[in-house]
C-alpha cells in the first residue's frame, strides 16, 4: 500500500508497535530486469499480538519477513526505500554485527521446512546452546540447563536425553517445536514465523499452533505468522494483512476482514476454497488467470488480469488506499470508504 | 566466456584445418618440409614460432599437429561419451543383479591400469590412426557410465518415469527418450573433460611410439620433443605447449557453456 | 452429488486385503541383523463403484498414495486383490529374473485406468514438448496417425482449458497450474473408464487449485469418469468426493457418504482430523470444540499392535492395545474400524 510515514497505521496506536515496518521495498536485480519482491508495504505489530500476513507464492510475504531480519542477500537484493523501526532503532540501516545481536536474540524467525532449517551435522544440544551462550554470554552448563527447560516447555518428551540426539532423529513435528525453542530461548520481543506448519500434517499443525500460541501467552512475544492457509489465519491472527505481488491489498482485523472483505482478491480467496463446514456447492468461484509474474508486472493494479471488476483506471493507475473502517483498509478503485 | 571459448576453439580448429594447406600454398612447405642445413632457429618473420631440429617451420608442426590432437580427442571422447552413456543408462534402469554386475565389470576395468590395456589394443590391433582413438574411446567410457548410472538412478523415480511407464512405453523407449536426453548435462561437461585426457593420452602413446607416427605429429607429441630440448630451444616446447594450453582452458568453458544452453529450462 | 441411473452403479474396482509391503534389511554389516516391516498399505478393503468419487484421505505414511499407485499395479502389491471392471488384474504379472514386470493384459488395460500425479514439476520430461508428452500415449498404442496425431494433441489441450497453440513450448515455460492442466491431458488421452489422481492440487497455490478442482469436476461429468481423488486436504477431498476413505498406517479407519463423515465422523481419528481442519471463518474458530491428539504418527515400520491409532487414541481401552478393529458396517453405507463403536 502506499503508505506515508505521516499517516498512521491502522490500529490507531503506532506508539505500542513493537515492530514497525514503513514503505519497504525490496528488488532483486537479475540479469535483464528487476524484480519487485516486495513494493511499498507497511505494517506493525504489538506486543502480544499475531499478525497474519496471508498471499500465495509471489506475494512476497516471505521476502518482507526476511528483510525485517536482513536475511535477503544483499546484491542481488536492493531496497530502494522503507524502514523497519524496531526499539528506536532503523533495522535496515544498521550496521553487521548490531544486527547480528539482534538476530536470534530479541528478533527471532522460524521457517517453513524443518528438515533444512536445522543443521544436520550438529547435535540439537549445541544448536540450542549456542545461542545462549552467543547473545547472553551464558556459561555451558547454565546454556544447557535452560535449553532443557525449553525443550521441555515446547512438549519434547525425554527432553534431558533427547537434547543430545541429532535433527534426524526427530520427526517434522518435533523438529519445528525444536526450532521454536531455540527461536524462544532468549525471548524476543519479535517471532518471525514462514509458514511454521505448511509442511506439517494437520494434526500435527494443531499441536504447533496451540503451542505458539500458549508461549505467546505467557512471553508476550509479538508474533508475524506468514502463511497462504485463511484457515490458519482465522484461527490464530488477530489482525490480518493479505499480500498481492508484493503490495498489500487489505488489512484489518481478523473479525472484520473475513465478515466484509472488501479486496476483490480476498473476495476470490475467500470464495475459492472449499470449506469443511458448509455443504458442497458443485462449483468453486475460482481466481480466474495466474499468479503474477513479479518480474513483469502489469501496469495499474497488479490484480486486474484477474480482477471481476477491472476497469479502465484499474488498468492504468494505481489503486489507493480506501478506509473502509478505522482499522480496516484495503487498495481498490472499486471500495468505497466507509463501505 | 563460453561465447568467447566457442569462438576461440573454433578460430583454432579453422586455423588448423585451414593454416597447413594454405602455408603450402603460399610459401611452398608443409609440416614435413626439413631443411637441415637451417636447423633449429628461434622465432622470426619467416618463421614465426621458430623451427625445430629438423628445420621443419613450427607454426606449421604446431597447426598440423593441433588437428591431429583435436581430431584424436574429439572422436575419442565421443567414442567414450557414447558407450559409457548406453552402458550406464541401460545398467541403472536394469537394476538388480544386471546393473550389479554391469558395475562391478567397471569397477574392475577402472582399477587396472589404462594405459596397460591401451597399449595391448594399440599393439595387438596396430598403429593407424583410426585405432588409436578407437582404443582410447573404449577406456574412457568408465567415467562416464558411472556419471550417468547416478543420474539414470535418480531420475528413474522422478514421476515422469512413472507416468511414462503408466502410459504403456515400452522400457527401451524410457531408457532412450526420457531418461538419456535428462542426462546430457553432465554427460557434456564430462566430455569436455575427456577431450583433454585424450589429447594428454594420445601424446603418451606417441611419446611409446604407438601413436601417431613421426614425421606427422600431434601437439602432444611436439610436446614431448621440445620438452627434450627446452633448454636449448625453448620455442620447442614453449609454442606447441601455450597452443594445448589454450585450448583445453577453452575446451573447459566451451563445456560449461554448451551444457547451459541444452537445459532447456535456462533458455529465455 | 452425482445421479447417476442404477445401472451404471455396479462395482468398476474393487479392492480386497491389499496389502504392500517392505521389507528392509537392518544395518549391521556382513552379520546380518534380521529384517524389518514397512507396512505401507496393511489391508485395504474398497469398492468403487462406475461414474463415483471415492476421495482417499489422511495424513503422512498412511497409505493413501501407495494404495492408489497399487491398484493401477504401478507398483506390485504384496497380497491381496484388484478386480478391475470383473478382470482380476492383480494376477497380471510376470517374474523377469529377479523383478515383476507388466504381462500383456495389464499393458492394454493401461488405456483404462490412469493416474495423475502431484508434483506438475518433476511429472513432465523436462526435455519434452508438451506435444511430445502428449503424443506418447497415442504412438504406444497405435492411435491416431499423422496429422490426426495432431489435431487430437490440440483437442486434449482445449479439453483442459490450454490453448492449443502452445503445444510446441516446453514444461518450464509454463506456471505450476499449467503443467497440472497437461498432466491431466496427458492421463486423459488414452480415455481411461478410471483416474487415480494423486494429490493432484497439493502444490499449486490456493487460488489455482479451485480451477483445477473445476476442471476434474467438468471432466468427470463430460466423460463420465470414476476417480479416485487422494489428498491430505479434507476441505477438498469432500469437495469433490461422493464418498470418502480415512487411512491412518495403512488401514482404513472409516469409510461413508463425503457429507456423512463431515457432518458425524464415528471414529476417534476422524473426529480429531476434522476438528483439526482450520476453517476461514475467525468466529467458529474460537468457539468450536478441538479434539487436539497427542504425540504423532507412528512410524509405519513395525507398527503399534492391536489398532494402529491406540497410542494417540483419547479413548483408549485395553483391547485396543492386543486386538486389531475389523472395518465393521455400524449404518447403511457407513463403515468404522474402532472397538469402542458397535
Amino acid at each position: 500500500m502506499r503508505d506515508t510515514t505521516t499517516e498512521p497505521s491502522p490500529t490507531g496506536d503506532a506508539a505500542e508497535a513493537v515492530l514497525t515496518i514503513r514503505d519497504l521495498r525490496t528488488f532483486f536485480q537479475t540479469d535483464g530486469h528487476v524484480v519487485k519482491a516486495v513494493d511499498g508495504v507497511s505494517f506493525s505489530v504489538r506486543r502480544g499480538e499475531t499478525l497474519g500476513v496471508v498471499g500465495e507464492s509471489g506475494s512476497g510475504k516471505s521476502v518482507a519477513c526476511l528483510s525485517a531480519l536482513r536475511l535477503v542477500p544483499s546484491p542481488p537484493a536492493f531496497h530502494p526505500s522503507g524502514e523497519i523501526r524496531f526499539q528506536g532503532r532503523d533495522l535496515l540501516r544498521l550496521p553487521e554485527p548490531e544486527i547480528e545481536a539482534l538476530r536470534g536474540n530479541r528478533l527471532a524467525m522460524i521457517f517453513q521446512d524443518p528438515m533444512t532449517s536445522l543443521n544436520p551435522y550438529l547435535r540439537v544440544a549445541r544448536q540450542l546452546t549456542e545461542v545462549l551462550e552467543v547473545h547472553q554470554g551464558a556459561t555451558p552448563a547454565a546454556a544447557r540447563r535452560e535449553a532443557i527447560a525449553m525443550l521441555e516447555r515446547v512438549g519434547i518428551p525425554d527432553a534431558g536425553r533427547r537434547i543430545d540426539q541429532y535433527p534426524h532423529q526427530f520427526s517434522g513435528g518435533m523438529r519445528q517445536r525444536v526450532m521454536i525453542a531455540m527461536a524462544l530461548l532468549c525471548q524476543p520481543e519479535v517471532l518471525l514465523a514462514d509458514e511454521p506448519t505448511t509442511a506439517l500434517d494437520v494434526t500435527v499443525q494443531a499441536q504447533i499452533l496451540e503451542l505458539i500460541a500458549e508461549l505467546q501467552a505467557s512471553l508476550g512475544t509479538a508474533v508475524v505468522l506468514v502463511t497462504h492457509d485463511l484457515g490458519v489465519v482465522a484461527g490464530t491472527a488477530d489482525r490480518v494483512v493479505v499480500m498481492y505481488a508484493g503490495r498489500i491489498v487489505e488489512e484489518g482485523p481478523t473479525g472484520e476482514l473475513f465478515a466484509n472483505p472488501q479486496h476483490p482478491y480476498t473476495r476470490g480467496l475467500l470464495a475459492s476454497m472449499p470449506r469443511i463446514d458448509t455443504p458442497p456447492t458443485g462449483h468453486l468461484e475460482a481466481i480466474a488467470g495466474l499468479p503474477p509474474d513479479l518480474g513483469h508486472l502489469p501496469t495499474g493494479c497488479a490484480f486486474h488480469p484477474r480482477c471481476p471488476l477491472a476497469s479502465d483506471r484499474c488498468r492504468h493507475e494505481e489503486p489507493p488506499v480506501v478506509a473502509i473502517s478505522a482499522t480496516h483498509r484495503a487498495a481498490c478503485f472499486e471500495v468505497e470508504a466507509g463501505g | 566466456m563460453a561465447v568467447a571459448s566457442g569462438g576461440l576453439i573454433l578460430l583454432l580448429a579453422v586455423a588448423c584445418l585451414v593454416g597447413p594447406p594454405l602455408i603450402a600454398a603460399t610459401w611452398g612447405y608443409d609440416e614435413q618440409t626439413q631443411d637441415l642445413a637451417y636447423g633449429p632457429q628461434p622465432p622470426s618473420w619467416e618463421h614465426p614460432f621458430g623451427t625445430d631440429f629438423y628445420g621443419r617451420d613450427l607454426l606449421v608442426r604446431v597447426l598440423s599437429g593441433g588437428r591431429v590432437s583435436l581430431t584424436v580427442g574429439f572422436l575419442a571422447a565421443l567414442v567414450a561419451a557414447t558407450i559409457g552413456t548406453v552402458y550406464g543408462a541401460v545398467s541403472s534402469y536394469a537394476g538388480g543383479l544386471v546393473d550389479a554386475v554391469m558395475m562391478r565389470a567397471v569397477d574392475v576395468l577402472y582399477a587396472l591400469p589404462y594405459m596397460f590395456l591401451v597399449i595391448i589394443l594399440v599393439t595387438i590391433l596396430g598403429k593407424s590412426l583410426l585405432l588409436v582413438f578407437l582404443a582410447l574411446g573404449a577406456v574412457g567410457w568408465l567415467l562416464t557410465a558411472r556419471v550417468v548410472r547416478g543420474q539414470v538412478m535418480s531420475l528413474k523415480q522422478q514421476d515422469f518415469v512413472l507416468a511414462a511407464k503408466s502410459l504403456g512405453t515400452p522400457g527401451r523407449d524410457i531408457v532412450f527418450r526420457h531418461l538419456i536426453p535428462n542426462t546430457l548435462g553432465p554427460v557434456i561437461v564430462t566430455f569436455t573433460l575427456t577431450v583433454p585426457s585424450m589429447i594428454l593420452q594420445e601424446a603418451f602413446l606417441s611419446f611409446l611410439g604407438l601413436g601417431v607416427q613421426a614425421p606427422r605429429a600431434s601437439l602432444g607429441a611436439l610436446i614431448n620433443d621440445g620438452a627434450n630440448q627446452m633448454l636449448v630451444f625453448w620455442w620447442t616446447l614453449v609454442f606447441p605447449g601455450s597452443v594445448m594450453a589454450v585450448m583445453l582452458f577453452a575446451l573447459n568453458f566451451l563445456g560449461d557453456g554448451v551444457r547451459d544452453a541444452l537445459d532447456p529450462r535456462m533458455r529465455r | 452429488m452425482s445421479a447417476l441411473p442404477p445401472t451404471e452403479l455396479s462395482p468398476l474396482l474393487e479392492v480386497r486385503d491389499l496389502a504392500v509391503r517392505y521389507r528392509l534389511e537392518r544395518p549391521g554389516g556382513l552379520l546380518s541383523r534380521g529384517h524389518d516391516e514397512l507396512r505401507a498399505v496393511d489391508g485395504v478393503n474398497l469398492v468403487v463403484r462406475r461414474g463415483e468419487t471415492l476421495g482417499l484421505v489422511g495424513e503422512s505414511g498412511c497409505g493413501k498414495s501407495t494404495t492408489g499407485r497399487a491398484v493401477l499395479q504401478l507398483l506390485k502389491p504384496s497380497t491381496g486383490t484388484v478386480v478391475f471392471d470383473g478382470q482380476p488384474i492383480h494376477d497380471w504379472w510376470v517374474r523377469k529374473g529377479r523383478r515383476w514386470v507388466w504381462d500383456a493384459r495389464l499393458r492394454d488395460l493401461r488405456r483404462r485406468m490412469q493416474m495423475i500425479f502431484q508434483d506438475p514439476f518433476a511429472s513432465l520430461n523436462p526435455r519434452m514438448t508438451v506435444e511430445a508428452i502428449l503424443t506418447e500415449p497415442l504412438r504406444n498404442f497405435g492411435l491416431a496417425a499423422g496429422s490426426d496425431r495432431r489435431r487430437r494433441v490440440q483437442e486434449l489441450m482445449a479439453t483442459v482449458g490450454m490453448d492449443p497453440r502452445f503445444i510446441r513450448r516446453y514444461p518450464h515455460e509454463f506456471s505450476g497450474g499449467q503443467r497440472q492442466r497437461i498432466g491431466i491431458a496427458r492421463a486423459l488421452a488414452l480415455g481411461p473408464d478410471l483416474i487415480v489422481a494423486d494429490e493432484p492440487i497439493s502444490a499449486l497455490d490456493v487460488s489455482i487449485q479451485a480451477q483445477i478442482l473445476n476442471l476434474l469436476a467438468r471432466l468427470r461429468e463430460e466423460l463420465g469418469l470414476t476417480m479416485i481423488f487422494i489428498a491430505h486436504d479434507l476441505a477438498a477431498v469432500r469437495h469433490i468426493s461422493d464418498r470418502i476413505a480415512v487411512m491412518y498406517l495403512g488401514r482404513i479407519v472409516e469409510e461413508a457418504d463425503a457429507g456423512e463423515i463431515v457432518a458425524a465422523p464415528r471414529h476417534p481419528y476422524t473426529q480429531a482430523l476434522i476438528s483439526a481442519v482450520p476453517v476461514p471463518d475467525p468466529v467458529q474458530e474460537a468457539t468450536r470444540q478441538r479434539t487436539v491428539l497427542s504425540g504423532e504418527v507412528p512410524s509405519p515400520v513395525n507398527p503399534p499392535s492391536g489398532c494402529p491409532f491406540h497410542t494417540r487414541c483419547p479413548l483408549r481401552e485395553d483391547r485396543c492395545t492386543r486386538d486389531v478393529p475389523v472395518l465393521r458396517e455400524i449404518a447403511p453405507g457407513h463403515r468404522v474400524a474402532c472397538h469402542l463403536v458397535e
